[in-house]
This record gives C-alpha cells, structure tokens and sequence, in this order.
C-alpha cells in the first residue's frame, strides 16, 4: 500500500479539477490529480471512436471560458486553438431557412427577408442583451454571499452585490428582472415576429435543462451568448482545435507545467476522514494518498453522497443535496460521415448557394423550425419519453478541424434535447437505438443525405453520459441551471463557497458557483477560496 | 488600371467584399470572405493559400552571378549550395538597409533574388565588369503562398512523392499536373509552409490542382489581413511599415541597419566585401543605438483603462501600421510600427524600435492606446520575438 503525502488531492480530472489543480500548483502547492479514466477531461474529452474519426463525445463547443483562465494558465501556449463557429442556420418546414452569420450586414439582410420589423429590432435587443450581459459578467468572477449570514465578509459581499445592481439604472434593473423570470419565449415575444428566430433563439436557452422554451425561468440564458461578446477579444465562443478533448489537454498542460501529478486510471473509492476532517482518500485498489484539502470536483451527489459517509455531514445538509435537482435532459449523438449533409434548404447551384452552403457547413445547424416544434419536443419528456421530434444543435467539426475525419469525409455532432433520464420503462440498447433512429429521422426530413452518408454511429444517453463519465442522471451541467440552484443555493444554501460542511474537503466543480459549460470558472474560485483559506 | 496576378481570374470571383488592396501595382485581395477571421485561422489550423505574384523576382545568371549577389547582398551567398535559400538584407555603402528579401541558389549560376521594392537598377549598379545577365521576370512569374500545418500534406498530393525532405530555407524542383515549379520551403507566416513559383502562363492550372488537392484538407484562399496577423505573430517586418528603405529615407534618422531591426545575424561580416561592409563593421565594434523587438501589451491594466469609462476592451481586429509611441517614465523613447491582437496566442503585441539601453527582454514600457478618443498608456514589457515559433516550421 503506498501512502503518498500531497498538499492537495483533486478527485476527478474533468476541467474543472484540472483548472483547480493547476491555480493551486501555481501557487506552490503540491497537488495530485487523481482520474478514474485513462484520459483527462470528464465530460469535455476527445475520443477517436470510429478509427480515424474524431469526437468530441459529450461537450462540443466551447462558450464561456474565462478569458482570466486563459492568461493566468497560459492555455495557448499549453495547445489552446479557439477556431470560430461562423453561422447558425436553421432550416424550416416550408423549404426555406433562417440564417445568422458573423457579418453583421449579412445577418441583417437575413432577418429583413423574413421581417423588416425584427431587422430593426435585432440590433436594439442586442444592445440591451450587452448591457444586461455586462451586468451579469461580474457575477461570474464573484465569490457568492450568504444573504442569511451575518459575518462581516458576507455582509460585504451582500453590499457590493446590491450595489453592483442598483448601479444598472432602473430601465436595466427591469429588463434584467424579466430575464431572470419570464420564459424565454415571452421574453422574445415582446420584441420579435419571427417565429423561426424565436424558436432557435429559445432553444439555446432551454440546454441541459428539463424546461421547455415556455418554461418560466428559462430567459436568462438567452444572455450567455451575449456575455461571450462582452468578454470581446477574448471570446471563446468556438470550436477548439482537436475536440473539447484539446481544453482539458491545455489545462492539463499548464497544471503538469505548475508541477501538478495527474493519475489516470485512479479511480477514488472513498474520502478518507478522521476525527471529523478529510485527511486524504482511498482508491478502488486501496492506495492511500494523504492530503489536508481534499477538492472534489465531481458532482455534489457524488461528492457528498458517495464520496463521504452519510455520518461525517450534518443531516440537513445531505438533505438538501438530495433534493438538489440533476433531471439529465439531452443526449448525443454523433456520426462518422461518408459525405456532407445536402440540406434542401440550401440546395441549388448557382454560385451564391454554393458559397451559403460552404459557409454553412462551417456553422452550426439548428434543428428548430418553430416554437412549437420546440416545445412539443419537451412535451415528450414531461411525460417521460425521448422526443420524437427533438431539437437538435448540429455542428461538423471535420469542416473547422480537418482534423477530425479522414480527408474527405466528416463527423458531425449533434447535440439532441429531450433525452430525459428518467424514461417511462428505462433506457435499453433498443430505447437507445430507437433515439438514435428518432434523431436521424428528424434530421432526414431537413437533409435528405444523411442516412445513406452514414459510417458509424454512436448514439449517447444520459444513462450513457452517467455511466461513462459520473455525471449524475446524466445532466451535463453536474445539476441543472435553475434559478433556485445558482448563485448562493449551488449546491446548496450556505455552502455555495466552495467549502463542504466536513473540514478539509472541498468541492470546485460545475455543481458550485458559477457552474456549467467549459467555463472553468468553478475550478478557479474554488482554487482561489483554497489558497486564501488554507 | 491597376495590373491583375496570374491568378486573378480565379482570386476575383472568390473576393466576396470586393475588398482588394493594393500590392507593387497589382489588385491583391485584403481578405476572400466579409471577414478575415477563417483565414486567419487557417494558416494556424489547415492550410492558407496566398498569391504572392505582386513580389519583385528576380534572376541572376551567369559565372559570376553568385559574386554579384554576394557584393550586393549582406549574407553568405558564395557559402550557398545550389537548392539553399537565405533571407538577407541589402544595404547601402553607409549600412543602411535598401531592402530585404530571399536569394534562391536554383543552380550553380542561376540565382532567384525576391524584394519588396524594385532592384533591377541597384543590381545592375553593382554589376560592373561581372559576367552576369539580370532579367526582371516579376511579370512573368508567378508565385503562390501554401502556408499553415496541413501545407505539406497538401503538396504532396499535388507533387505526388514526400517531401519531408526538404528542410527549412531549401528549394526543390517538381512537376504539379504536368507544370514545373519550383517549391521553396519559405514564407511569411512563421508556420509550415512553401512557395511555389510557376511560369505564369501556366499559374492557374496550378491554382487549380491546389485548391482540388487541398479541399479534403480545409484549403483557404487567404488575403493580406490574415497574412498581416501571421507575420506580426511571427516577427517578421515588412518594408515601408517597420522600416524605411534607405532609398526613400528623406532623412538619416528615418534609416535602420541591418543591427538596428534586429538582423544582425544576416551581416556576415567575415566576407570579402559587400556593400556597407565598412560601416556595419565599424557598427559591430562600436555598439548599435536602436534595436527593434516584441512588445506585449499587458491586459488587465488595458482592461481597467476601459472599464475606466464602462466598456469592455476594444481591439482592432485587423493589424495597425501605424507609428505608436513608447514611454519609460515621461519620456517617449521608442514608437511601434506594427501591432495586432494575436487571435491565437491571445495578446495584444506589437513590434517596435527602442534604444538600445531600453530594449533589453523583460523592460516595462507604456504604450499609447486611445481609449473613447483620450490618449492612455498602457503597460507593456519588451519581449523577444518571434511571438509565435511552432517546432514544424522547421521540422
């Protein structure tokens, strides 16, 4: 039995973990990084699943990673290669399609074909989303305050975040107030006609949560891609180089660079705790690592319902991560691809189509040609079933990173809501088959091609995601981006720090503060509240 | 009317903006697509396709052709074996520098010499009594840029055998679809990547093979803006922006040597003789007063100057050309030429002349940014350069 001593141990190398071990190396700490796979990244992984062909299995693009992470750890010289994601296209069922580009000129003129009015009302709503994107910005970056806590800090924290609001002005306090609890749809109901807009718009609002785009609460998402923009140059809105594999390999890289120990193939059994505090953990194959912070960046079912005996934390505490809300609502498939995707949409052969049709296969395509469409998709899962229309957000990696695909030939990732855990009957290889049948269908009806393009498919559950990489019931943000689970209740009310009710054991994943997406932002204020406290 | 490249009936139906420039009297195109963003990325990422026609070309022939570039030109071209390519300054008798460019050794008398500017007069000047011909072929030569880390895969399958071969700064001889080329393992980007010169009379079925041979490799038609990032990322200056040639110069102070824009190394001092051999001699004893180096503007107190009045920070997205001043303290002491936001190694950075005694890696400078029309200081640190230097451009 080996019985190494550590400064810090991280349990799970997602990039969270990975961004906590290498903001604590930095720092001079001895840190090991302990993964249960043979490769870093959880859930942002690159994996060669079909020889040849390269996915990114469960992430697939990168939104919000904190421009800070980028500097402090030095990702681009550790590999980073943020690579720009051009267009959205939407196709439609009357044959035509809805298009945003990167040109602002060429999206204008876009919406304007479908409706002058929302031409003229995009480029207003875009300059509220900012302000509302720059209000919320900091929040990110803000170690959450206890409102019930009466302890100087909290008090403080309380004040610069009541400050910080009642610094937007009353007209931006309103607007922000109905972002934070209309539904998605009413909120773009009250400034665009386009229903096609609306629906691809709501839709981005509603990943990785069992809502619908009529479900209250889900407006504020709508801001995330404006928050990419606020962080201007740095905006990490893309596809990165190699797969979402290549974040986890730069953060890797900077932390191995810092002097951090990664292990994979190290799978944590237990929290190893004496006289009420963690003192180190205990691997399935007994191997004992000693450490005065343990950090768990593994999801707060996981950390605080597996990882520790139910004993060692206060009941209320278990209690309320019970109740803590994961609901995993989307699955993935991905395909190896013999061709391109002949969207009818697009089709034609005259030079100008030839050159959309280029431009788009660089983009992403939405499959969500109504409102309706949408949120009949969610009807589905509410009832426990995986939607037989689903939506679907589509990019093909090969067309950025060639990378990706033998030449010529393609992989494609889709993403695809609803796929609810909790399916009436239970997911079975033939439940899963028939989603996957389900998404091809749905994507045939748009892109003819795309059955008999086909090489390879893998089509990925949330009992899949659960099983593969431990997000519990599957939800890719480690517990939903609900209102009652941000901020000061993520993951639960009082320990939205960072700190765990057991001493010596942290937490730094996506199920704390900030939470969700490659931002990394968990993992470097856990890392920093750490380094301050300890 | 402006004159067209070789390849201009393909490159103008693919410059959707109509956004040209112009290069030595040609149209060039600033960037193929509205943006120049993927063009960018794909001399980083896939392979970009540049037409570099617009460049000056020249060749020397004859017995004595390696003595007249080696007079003329500020490195070792007598050292050459046929199939080398060094880039080299020229300077004038005081060691200022003319221009710079590449010397392709294509055989034992016959040289391709490359420059930003015209130097058909300047060779024939130093050719006296040499038994050499001189022939302007800039028109008549085409010239194509495969710059990025798919560019070898690519040509490959253009020229059909490897060419792992054939190391950094050499030049080999093949056939692409019937046409011979010649590819030199050059550019301007810092990356992986060649060149390739054709007659031009047969430049387009050559474009043609390239692009059908570089589609399943992502292949991008790429302008000047992509370009303009690469080569700041790279280090690399550019005549009339970084520098002033000594032929222009209306004033001493507007000319650099060779030690000055930090190409020192180009001066191969232990020759027979070249022009400006004595003054860049007597430089080297006595110690170079400016020195021209990296920049790299620091970010968070770039990011406070802007929050200083509630906007996230503004960066040009294209590269300036612009004079810029530098301070130590209150005083100007240097000025960039260049600058750009590095998309890739996301840095603000920029190329500039500084003293000598300012100049050394590590000094913390300010840099003049405007933020909401006010004039700010930024704080930078002298870096060393080339910003961007991936192991496969050489390997």
């Amino acid at each position: 039995m080996t019985r190494a001593h550590y400064d810090a141990i991280i349990v799970g190398g997602g990039h969270n973990g990975l961004v906590a071990a290498a903001y604590l190396a930095r720092a001079g700490r001895k840190v090991l990084v302990l993964e249960r796979r043979e490769l870093v990244g959880g859930a942002a992984v690159s994996e060669q699943i079909f020889p040849g062909f390269t996915f990114s299995v469960y992430s697939y693009v990168v939104s919000l990673l904190r421009p800070e992470i980028i500097r402090d750890l030095d990702l681009p010289g550790h590999g980073l290669h943020i690579l720009p994601l051009e267009s959205t296209v939407t196709p439609m069922f009357n044959g035509d399609y809805l298009a945003g580009w990167s040109d602002h000129d060429l999206s204008r003129g876009e919406l304007y074909r479908h409706s002058p009015r929302d031409a003229d009302a995009y480029e207003e709503y875009g300059r509220l989303m900012h302000h509302m994107a720059q209000a919320v910005r900091p929040i990110l970056a803000m170690l959450p305050p206890d409102p019930t806590s009466l302890s100087p800090r909290d008090l403080m924290g309380m004040l610069k975040f009541g400050k910080h609001m009642r610094g937007l002005g009353a007209e931006h306090f309103h607007a922000l107030h109905k972002l934070m609890t209309m539904s998605a749809a009413d909120f773009l109901d009250e400034w665009f006609e386009t229903d096609v807009l609306k629906a691809t718009k709501s839709a981005s609002g509603v990943i990785g949560t069992f809502l619908g785009p009529r479900s209250p609460g889900t407006a504020y998402v709508l801001l995330h891609h404006y928050m990419g923009e606020i962080d201007g140059v740095f905006r990490a809105w893309g596809f990165a180089k190699g797969g979402t594999g290549g974040v986890s390999e730069a953060i890797a890289g900077a932390a191995r660079g810092f002097g951090a120990e990664i292990r994979l193939n190290a799978p944590v059994a237990q929290v190893i705790v004496k006289n009420g505090r963690a003192t180190g953990v205990a691997l399935e194959n007994g191997d004992e690592f000693e450490a005065p912070v343990v950090v768990s960046g593994l999801d707060p079912a996981r950390s605080f319902l597996q990882l520790v005996e139910p004993k060692e934390l206060p009941g209320e505490f278990t209690a309320a991560i019970r109740r803590y809300k994961f609901r995993g609502s989307s699955g993935k498939v991905n395909l190896a691809l013999s061709e391109l995707p002949n969207f009818t949409c697009l089709a034609g052969d005259d030079s100008r189509r030839t050159v959309l049709r280029e431009a788009a296969w660089r983009g992403a395509f939405s499959i969500s040609p109504s409102l309706d469409y949408v949120e009949r998709a969610y009807d589905d899962a509410k009832y426990g079933e995986f939607s037989r229309e689903p939506y679907m957000d589509i990019i093909i990696p090969s067309m950025i990173d060639p990378g990706m695909a033998p030449p010529g030939q393609h992989v494609m990732s889709i993403f695809v809501q609803y796929a609810p855990y909790n399916l009436t009957g239970g997911w079975t290889d033939a439940r899963r088959e028939a989603f996957g049948d389900a998404v091809i269908n749905a994507i045939a009806r748009f892109a003819p091609n795309i059955k008999s393009s086909i090489l390879h498919r893998q089509v990925i559950t949330p009992a899949d995601i659960e099983r593969v990489t431990g997000l519990t019931e599957g939800n890719i943000f480690q517990g939903e981006l609900a209102l009652h689970q941000l901020f000061f209740f993520r993951p639960a009310p009082a320990w939205a720090r960072y700190a765990t009710p057991l001493d010596g054991y942290w937490q730094c994943g996506s199920g704390t503060h900030p939470g969700g997406g490659i931002m990394g932002a968990s993992g470097r204020l856990a890392a920093l509240e750490i380094l301050r406290r300890t | 009317m402006l004159k067209q490249t070789p390849f201009h009936a393909r490159t103008a139906p693919l410059c959707l903006g109509q956004n040209w420039r112009r290069w030595a009297g040609h149209f060039a195109a600033s960037s193929y697509d509205l943006v120049h963003e993927r063009e960018y990325h794909a001399i980083r990422n896939s392979a970009a396709l540049l037409d570099v026609s617009p460049l000056y070309k020249y060749i020397v022939s004859g017995p004595d052709a390696a003595r007249l570039l080696d007079r003329v030109v500020t490195r070792d071209v007598m050292a050459m074996a046929p199939g080398r390519v060094a880039y080299t300054t020229w300077c004038d008798s005081a060691g200022k520098v003319i221009d710079d460019g590449t010397v392709a050794r294509l055989d034992d008398e016959r040289f391709r010499l490359t420059s930003a500017d015209p130097s058909f007069r300047w060779l024939h000047e130093n050719a006296h009594s040499l038994r050499v011909a001189i022939e302007d072929v800039s028109d008549s030569t085409a010239a194509l840029a495969l710059q990025g880390p798919l560019a070898r895969t690519i040509l490959e399958h253009l020229i059909e055998r490897p060419l792992a071969d054939l190391g950094y700064f050499r030049l080999t001889t093949a056939t692409a679809r019937g046409v011979p080329v010649t590819i030199s393992r050059t550019g301007f980007t810092g990356d992986l990547g060649y060149e390739i010169f054709v007659d031009a009379a047969h430049a387009l079925p050559v474009w043609d093979a390239l692009i059908d041979a570089g589609t399943p490799y992502r292949i991008t038609p790429t302008g000047m803006l992509a370009l303009d990032l690469a080569r700041i990322e790279a280090g690399l200056m550019l005549a009339d922006v970084d520098y002033v040639s000594a032929h222009k110069a209306l004033i001493p102070a507007q000319t650099s040597s060779p030690y000055e824009l930090n190409l020192g190394w180009t001066v191969k001092l232990n020759k027979d003789f070249f022009v400006g051999r004595d003054a860049l001699a007597a430089e080297n004893e006595s110690g170079t007063a400016w020195r021209f180096v990296g920049i790299n503007v620091e970010w968070e107190p770039l990011e406070r100057l802007y929050a200083a009045v509630n906007l996230p920070p503004r960066l040009p997205t294209v590269a300036w050309r612009t004079s810029v001043p530098l301070y130590r303290g209150a005083d100007q002491v240097g000025y960039a030429t260049s600058g750009c936001w590095s998309p890739l190694l996301k840095q603000y950075i920029a190329l500039a002349h500084l003293p000598a005694d300012h100049a050394s890696v590590g000094t913390p400078v300010e840099m003049e940014v405007t933020v909401e029309h006010h004039r700010k200081r930024a704080p930078a640190r002298v870096t060393s350069t080339p910003f961007f230097n991936p192991a496969r451009k050489r390997t």
